[in-house]
């Protein structure tokens, strides 16, 4: 089993470099976000830190969902989706794996991009340490809740809007918690509080997400 | 134990020929329910000291609210159903009673808002439950989307089943953390629906306009599920008799 | 009654628009809610019932 998880891992690994402008667009999707925010509203530093909090979380939140978009649909398209659900290993676990593939290939990158991009809005040093953290704790859960999306709409021609309507609005705990770890950090205030929540709503997330994952993947292979 | 009572709900034949005396019987009770609360809580109730008279919008904002929240988790519900018995009408149930629930939360929300103007003086506060309700209407417009996306009907039914149980696992989780949200940012606002100790002249017209709205759910969501069965089923002769015998 | 007049009680002590104008909103929606599903069982009733005689028809 163990071995099966490792060899499944490398493939998602390798099938994810091997498209390495498929890996970067969130990323430059992310950044380019973000630098909208001081044209459309001035390139005051103090009011650029305020808003920062929101802006970062945002932007990841979307970018996250962006990427999520093309999840499955290779492995739909050439029909290994199915030999997946046919498989005797449980199909959970197999997801699972193959969503901390992506988030590894992708949802780290950004997460490590982040703090550059929080400098840029004139989010002062000490600061950074949460950011990272947050998001760190956040995005799993953000590729998690996506996945679910992504595997109803694998079948649709037309998944990307839908995708977001859908995911969208289960994003929104992980988007007050995390932004909500970002402003308090910002006054000086504790933010212990805000990341142990964002760490259980990720264990929450592990724990559960894969059992809907596979409902969902189940149920658009058999259409 | 006996269990025919629960096979027979596997039948839509069953169904179709049982609901219409069900129908008749919720729609005349919520008729008359909404028609007394309404009566009972414009006219006789006697005024807040407080909000004076506006308060009186509780009387369709409380309701409504409770069914567009108690309708989520039917979904949930009927979504458990569908996929663990395989059962049709289940399946028929959820997606009559998302758009039912949507119109709720869209009527909780607009009275909320109205309500908002003569309290708060603006049209719309970030007020924690009001939030959560809007969230609430995204949640059912996800589930109405996806259900009219997917060309198959089983498969769409199975879907958005599978949509409402992750949204429900999420729904206190977003209430929370949007309730947390809201003490963090605004401290101290005057909560509308939050009332110490209601005296009981005014809330015996809610109790009564609660029970009417779930009496006109319940009415709506049968007279939805009635058709539906009818188009699913469409091809045998029994709904041919039907359409025959209604010509 | 808490209300004097007729006049009193659509005045609603000056909040009269709002309380109107949510209960208006609200009864709109609510009819929507029966009209909707009675105008398309009809709507069903009437195609099916023609196709049907057209199948008769065609035999």
């Amino acid at each position: 089993m163990l071995r099966l998880c490792i060899l499944l891992f490398k493939r998602e690994t390798r099938l994810l470099f091997r498209r390495p402008m498929e890996l970067a667009n969130p990323l430059v999707f992310f950044a380019l976000v973000i630098s909208l925010f001081p044209l459309a509203i001035g390139p005051e530093s103090r009011l650029l830190a305020t808003i920062a909090p929101g802006v970062v979380w945002v932007a990841a939140l979307l970018a996250v969902l962006l990427s999520l978009d093309g999840l499955f649909r290779s492995d739909y398209e050439d029909g290994s989706l199915e030999q997946w659900v046919l498989a005797p290993q449980p199909l959970s676990l197999l997801v699972l794996i193959k969503v901390l593939a992506h988030w590894l290939c992708s949802g780290l990158a950004l997460v490590l991009l982040s703090p550059l991009l929080g400098l840029m809005l004139g989010l002062p040093e000490r600061t950074l340490g949460v950011l990272l953290l947050s998001l760190l704790l956040g995005t799993p859960v953000l590729s998690l809740l996506g996945a679910v999306g992504a595997a109803l709409t694998v079948g649709l021609k037309r998944g990307g809007l839908l995708l977001a309507l859908l995911i969208l609005p289960l994003y929104i705990p992980v988007l007050i918690l995390g932004s909500g770890a970002l402003q308090a950090s910002l006054q000086g205030l504790p933010t212990a509080g805000y990341l142990w929540w964002l760490a259980s709503l990720m264990v929450l997330a592990v724990s559960l997400a894969p059992l809907a994952i596979a409902a969902g993947l189940k149920i658009s292979v058999a259409e | 134990m006996n269990w025919t009572w629960f096979h027979k709900w596997g039948s839509p034949k069953w169904f179709y020929e049982m609901s219409g005396a069900w129908l008749r019987a919720l729609a005349w009770a919520a008729a008359v329910l909404l028609l007394l609360g309404t009566v009972w809580g414009l006219a006789i109730a006697p005024q807040d000291y407080q909000q004076g008279n506006s308060f009186r919008i509780i009387y369709i904002h409380v309701p409504a609210a409770f069914l567009a929240q108690s309708c989520y988790l039917m979904l949930a519900v009927a979504g458990v159903i569908g996929l663990v018995w395989k059962m049709k009408l289940a399946d028929v149930a959820l997606q009559c009673a998302a758009p039912i629930g949507a119109s709720m939360t869209f009527i909780a929300l607009l009275t909320g808002a109205v309500w908002g103007k003569p309290t708060w003086g603006t049209w719309w506060v970030w007020d924690a439950r009001l939030t959560s309700m809007l969230i609430l209407l995204f949640l059912y417009f996800g589930v109405i989307a996806l259900s009219q996306a997917i060309s198959n009907r089983d498969s769409a039914a199975k879907a958005c089943a599978v949509l409402s149980i992750v949204g429900v696992i999420n729904l206190p989780i977003i209430k929370y953390s949007v309730e947390w949200w809201n003490t963090l940012h605004q401290p101290a606002t005057f909560k509308i629906t939050e009332k110490p100790a209601m005296p009981m002249e005014m809330w015996l017209p809610l109790l009564v306009m609660v029970l009417g709205f779930y009496c006109f759910f319940a009415a709506v969501l049968l007279m939805r599920m009635r058709l539906e069965v009818l188009k699913r089923e469409s091809r045998t002769r029994w709904v041919r008799a039907e359409v025959e015998g209604r010509a | 009654m808490s209300f004097a007049s007729f006049a009193d009680f659509i005045a609603m002590g000056g909040h009269g628009p709002y309380v109107w104008l949510s209960y208006g909103i609200s009864a709109v929606v609510l009819g929507l809610n029966v009209l909707l599903p009675v105008l398309a069982h009809r709507r069903y009733i009437a195609d099916e019932a023609r196709r049907i005689r057209r199948e008769e028809a065609a035999q």
